[in-house]
């Protein structure tokens, strides 16, 4: 503050240069020690004698979306099935190492499959209700299952999965009529009602939205970002920016590896291995 | 369970959330400003060292906008008006943080100035600071309301603040010329004349960016008019 104005003035060009800075990511919270979901560890998967997943570790976060992205047949859908035990009907698989739900390995031999599958639910590519009204396609989880006690809590849990899966107000008035005459990107919310109704804790989505327009994409990427504050998700995708969009996490698999596993943030942005900023630049893949 | 009853697009609440925080930075900005000025003008040394020291949050939004920036690109892959947004929010956020800038340095010659008797009483100045403060706020009341004209009438008040910067440094320049010792005084309330000049400038690149924004129409430099 020592210096004269005319000092200032010979020394100080005006300038409308802006500062440099560089861009940087905006802070993150500081992860919560939070206990994983889904811990996998030393996951080795065979189809035959074919090693399709190689020494997989992951941590997947409760209320969080978990994007996989990869290249075709780099194992990314063989590891998602793998988490609700869907491979177990393929016949010649086998599994090494461990995937625990909430600490409790999945592949134990007491583990009921079928109530595994009830608490990690799945929704395909391809939007497949079955050829039943709306109603009984949700419904149909939940009888089978002995979830409600009266026909009026069967109508509320209906309701309130078609609610949560952003459809009542297009189906209310329609809940008797088939459910295959609902457009695709209505049928692909009906499967996610229909895995919603019988209260998972994590749902599974493979491709959900690859078959279906650029509407009814935005739909269902809008409602997987609503629906993580009550469950964990895991999306594979083969659209990278859907990935971007919808996702907290991803993991980029190649080859049957996990090559890196980020804040979606990082790895779109500022990847630590070269070869996810090749893969998500497009420079191969 | 709580159902979300309706599709509301994340995007664009993180988009609104981008916007607030700009708004967030024009009002710390202009505030630095005003309270350079009236440090200036009541002589009043707590006022002025309360700019010097205090650009430190406006230094920490401008860092975090351009980072939402780059997410929201990144991952959103924005289009037509919402990419537009984004790039002219990248602007803006410079703009507002070399407004900030300016106010520091406005405070900066103010505290040199009150060291001194006063050349004279001040009246083009708080007038310049007031019609340099009021671009500001139209632009960013432009920007928020997506609102042209508003944004137009900013761009049209920027030649009057140039020609309060012109009557200014002439009347200074007589006050110099006949008593040398008014010199140092003199140069740096032309120099805080400068200064609000160039928040004048920052402004109508916000109210340009508006029209952008809205119109995707480049008004820079008579672009428009050029091209046809």
């Amino acid at each position: 503050m020592g210096r004269t104005v005319v000092e200032m003035l010979l020394t100080d060009p005006p300038s409308l240069a802006p500062t440099v800075s560089g861009p940087s990511l905006p802070a993150q919270p500081t992860a919560a020690v939070i206990a994983p979901k889904i811990e996998v560890a030393g996951l080795n998967f065979y189809y035959g004698a074919h090693r399709v997943l190689e020494h997989i570790e992951l941590k997947i976060q409760p209320n969080q979306v978990t994007a996989l992205i990869g290249p075709s047949g780099c194992g990314k859908s063989t590891f998602l099935r793998s988490l609700n035990r869907m491979n177990d009907i393929v016949p010649g698989t086998r599994v090494e190492g461990s995937i625990c739900i909430d600490k409790a390995d999945i592949y134990a031999a007491s583990v009921d499959v079928v109530d595994l599958r009830r608490r990690v639910g799945m929704v395909f590519q391809k939007s497949n209700p079955f050829p039943k009204s709306i109603f009984e396609n949700v419904a149909y989880g939940l009888r089978i299952n002995r979830m409600t006690r009266s026909r009026e809590e069967l109508r509320g849990r209906v309701e309130s999965s078609l609610k949560a899966a952003a459809l009542w107000d297009e189906v209310h008035d329609r809940l008797h009529t088939s459910a295959l005459a609902l457009s695709g990107g209505q049928q692909q919310r009906l499967c996610i009602a229909r895995a919603l109704a019988v209260e998972p804790e994590i749902l599974l989505m493979d491709e959900p939205a690859s078959a279906l327009d650029p509407i009814a994409t935005q739909k269902i990427e809008e409602l997987i970002y609503q629906l993580k504050s009550r469950y964990t998700i895991v999306i594979v995708t083969h659209n990278m920016q859907q990935a971007a969009r919808v996702s907290d996490v991803t993991a980029f698999f190649w080859l049957g590896r996990v090559v890196e596993c980020d804040r979606t943030n990082k790895i779109f942005t500022a990847p630590a291995e070269k070869l996810t900023e090749d893969y998500v630049t497009g420079r191969f893949g | 369970m709580s159902a979300p009853d309706r599709i509301v697009r994340h995007f664009q609440e993180e988009l609104e959330q981008l916007q607030t925080r700009i708004l967030e930075m024009g009002g710390l900005a202009e505030e630095g400003v005003r309270i350079a000025i009236k440090g200036l003008v009541d002589r009043d040394d707590a006022l002025i060292d309360q700019v010097l020291s205090g650009d430190e949050p406006l230094n920490a939004l401008h860092i975090e906008i351009d980072g939402r920036c780059f997410t929201l690109l990144a991952l959103f892959q924005p289009m037509a008006a919402d990419l537009r947004a984004i790039v002219a929010a990248v602007k803006i956020n410079t703009d507002l943080e070399r407004v900030g800038d300016l106010a520091v340095n406005i405070a900066e010659a103010a505290q040199r100035s009150v060291l001194r008797p006063p050349v004279k009483k001040l009246i083009d100045i708080p007038r310049m600071a007031g019609l340099a403060q009021s671009m500001l706020r139209d632009a960013l009341d432009a920007f928020v309301r997506r609102d042209i004209q508003l944004a137009q009438q900013v761009l049209d008040q920027d030649d009057k603040l140039d020609s309060l910067k012109t009557q200014i440094f002439r009347e200074l320049l007589t006050y110099m010329l006949q008593d040398p010792s008014t010199i140092e005084p003199a140069l740096d309330l032309i120099l805080i004349s400068r200064h609000l000049e160039r928040i004048g400038d920052h402004a109508t690149n916000i109210a340009e960016d508006v029209i952008f924004i809205v119109s995707a129409r480049d008004v820079r430099h008579h672009a428009d008019l050029q091209s046809g």
